[in-house]
Order: C-alpha cells, then structure tokens, then sequence
C-alpha cells in the first residue's frame, strides 16, 4: 500500500510547495510510493483517511490557521515543519515586534501606498479569520515531529527527508541542501 | 618565534609561545575552533561562548584562555558539540535573525555555524525584539539592532586614530546595545564603515552605499564552504 501525504500552506507564500514541486523528475518516483491526499497539489479539501506524512508550510498567523494545524496533527502520524516560517515565523513574524492595531492601521489606513481606500475602512468581514496578536511557529500550537529549515527548503532536503522517513532510515541532509534563505 | 610552551589538543602535542590563547595556538596548528566575538591579537571578553574547549576537564573559552604547559585541551566531543549547538540556538531565538530578508546571508557566520553544526530549530522560544534600525547616527552604514548578538567585535577592531572606538555599549542588562557614536560621525570613513561590515559577524552593520544582495546564491561564501574552510 502506498503511503500517503498530506501538504497545507498556512502563513506561507507557498515557495515550499514551489520547493516540492521542484524535485523535478523524482515526483514521478514519489508518486510511484506515495499518494497525496489533502493538499493544494490535488485541491482535496478534506481528509478523506488516516495520513503517514504532514507537511505544514508557514506559521500561524490568524485562527484559521491554528484550526487547520490542530486538524493535520490529529490526521497525521508525521507532521513536519516545513520552511522558516514553519520553524520561526519567517518573513510574516516580522510584525511580530509591532502591536497589531499598528500594523492594521499602516496596512489599510495610513500606509504610503494606501490610495483608494477613502472610506478608511478595515475589512471585517465575519467570514475573515481574526488576525493573531502575534505569528506563531508551528511547535508553538502543536507538537512537530521534524524540521525542515530554508526559504524555502532546498528540493534535495524535501527528497532527503521524504524517502528517508518513507525508508525508516534517519536524515541525514548533505550541507549544501540545508540552508536557511 | 621562540617556542617555549608544549600542549596537547585533541591528543596531539603542539609547541606554541607563552603568549598566545588557545585559539590562535590553535590556529597556527591547523585546528579549527569556532569563534563568533573573537578578535585576532585582542584579549577576548569571552561574550559568546561558542569558542568553550575542553582544559584538563574543565570548560574554558578558547578564545580568552592562555596557553600553559601540558595543557590538556579537548577543542571537539558531542558534549561541546552540543553546548555550542545550544548557544547558536540562544542567539537566534533571542534577536530577528530572518535570512530569508538579510543581506549578509550566505556570508553570515552566526548561519555557517548554524550549518556547520546541522541547527535545524531552536529549542528555545523566540523573543522577536524590537530594537529598531538606526538608519540616522551615520551616513555610511545603517544598523538593524535585533540582529546584534553584542559581540562586541566593532568596539574593539573600529577605532579612530586616538584608540576611540566610533561603537559603543548602551544601556544594561537586557537593555544592552551597541551603538554608533554619532559625535564622530563626521571622522567615520568609508573604510572604517567597510571593516565594521566586515567585523560585524551577523547582519546588524550594513552599509549604505554597496548594494545588496549582489552575490548570487551558490557564490556566496558559506554556500559550499563550511566556516573553518573545509572543503564540502
């Protein structure tokens, strides 16, 4: 039986799935052992089974985010951080440093390339997640079973870590493939 | 060079002179012991740690501890390993070391030893400090002061021709920052703004007037090469 992985974007730019995509050639050997099953990739929404392989791009950012990453960790028997902002918070922790109501306000209201909203509305529209006071790291909310740090990760470190986990055997990522930009 | 001194490192005699820290004795030897705050021909204030070996069973900082006879010094063991391992994890979680979106990635050498040593997370939790950037104390450089990891390398390698050092230390206890003099400014050159960048072992001191990012990724220093120049 072929095992099964699941992949998410939470507050990522989605480069790690572009990182993922970008084993090339070795997807068509990936897909000959594994099945993707919730992920972006296939577009399947919901989990459809138990998973072997999570892989969570980018922190958590607003409460959807955490709802998404509670709901991975409970289908996955592997969850794996995947990128700096998974690790770290990245690029959107950024703000992390700033209060929220600061960050809004410069965002919709008094940023220097606000030009077309005259109303000086923020949009709060019930159907948006709630913003978190701050981005969390994904070890911040759940337990994390691996790490793949890099922004985003090299390919060769996904395929490092994908079939050694797949073949029981430990990570070992070669030095050019762990890097952190 | 009169050598008058006999030491073991890692099980093999060496000869050095009394004056010399274990570090340089080291180097001069071809063993590779990690450094961040060190500074060639200055006696070290010790600020990182990173450099701690081994002397007859206990930890010493290499960078700032003599040499005597029959030194006994271990400068490699998973415990150090560890140790070192845990003060790189420190040092990340406690400022805004984001390489993604810092132009000294790749020449960085809080990373190469984050590489060296396979630092894959932090086991501490991030402090995500606001610091802020000083874009104005001078006209040649900018610092972003949530990447100091207070080394205190410019203080002591940046100096005008008197001995005063155009760095300073701010503030105490978490409050502790370096700044730049802004009173000396105007006798700050572009080659003492060069060699600051160039001391600056994280990305805190930038300078204004090269661009960045010039360096395409895979020809960047520490891109292939491990810190300590061995070949991968």
């Amino acid at each position: 039986m072929k095992a099964t992985i699941a992949t998410t974007s939470l507050a990522g730019c989605f480069g790690c799935h572009m990182s993922i995509l970008d084993i090339d050639e070795r997807l068509l050997d990936l897909l000959d052992i594994v099945e993707f099953d919730k992920s972006p990739i296939t577009d399947i929404k919901k989990f459809t089974r138990q998973i072997d392989i999570g892989l969570i791009e980018g922190g958590c950012c607003n409460s959807e985010n955490i709802i998404v990453l509670k709901d991975f960790r409970k289908h996955c028997k592997i969850l794996i951080a995947v990128g700096e902002c998974a690790i770290m918070g990245g690029v959107p922790s950024m703000r992390n440093g700033i209060e929220l109501d600061e960050c809004i306000n410069e965002a919709y209201i008094s940023g220097p390339t606000v030009k077309l909203n005259t109303e000086k509305i923020i949009p709060n529209d019930p159907e948006l997640p709630a913003l978190l006071p701050r981005v969390y790291s994904c070890n911040e909310i759940v337990k994390i079973d691996y790490f793949l740090p890099g922004c985003p990760p090299r390919p060769d470190l996904i395929w490092e870590a994908i079939t050694s986990l797949l073949e029981g055997r430990q990570i070992d990522p070669s030095y050019e493939s762990l890097k952190f930009d | 060079m009169q050598k008058n001194i006999s030491l073991s490192i890692n099980g093999n005699k060496i000869s050095t002179t009394k004056s010399k820290t274990i570090v340089e004795a080291a180097e001069d030897n071809g063993i590779y012991i990690p450094t961040l705050c060190f500074l060639k021909g200055k006696l070290d204030h010790s600020n990182c740690r990173i450099c701690t070996v081994k002397v007859d069973g206990y930890h010493k900082p290499a960078c700032s501890t003599l040499v005597a006879d029959n030194m006994d010094v271990i400068t490699n063991s998973d415990e150090l390993e560890e140790l070192r391992k845990y003060i790189i994890e420190l040092l990340f979680s406690t400022g805004n070391h984001i390489c993604a979106v810092c132009q000294k990635s790749g020449d960085c050498e809080l990373q190469a030893l984050a590489y060296k040593y396979k630092l894959l997370f932090s086991r501490f939790e991030h402090l995500y400090p606001n610091k802020g950037i000083d874009t104005t104390s001078s006209d040649k450089i900018i610092m972003d002061k949530s990447r100091c990891i207070l080394c205190q390398r410019c203080i002591q390698a940046i100096k005008d021709k008197d001995g005063n050092p155009f760095f300073v230390l701010q503030g105490r206890s978490n409050a502790l920052e370096v700044v730049f003099d802004k009173e000396m400014n105007d006798i700050f050159t572009q080659e003492d703004a060069i060699e600051a960048v160039k001391q600056c072992p994280v990305g805190c001191i930038l300078s204004k007037e090269s661009a960045a990012f010039e360096t395409p990724i895979g020809r960047r220093q520490f891109d292939k090469t491990e810190i300590g120049n061995k070949e991968v």
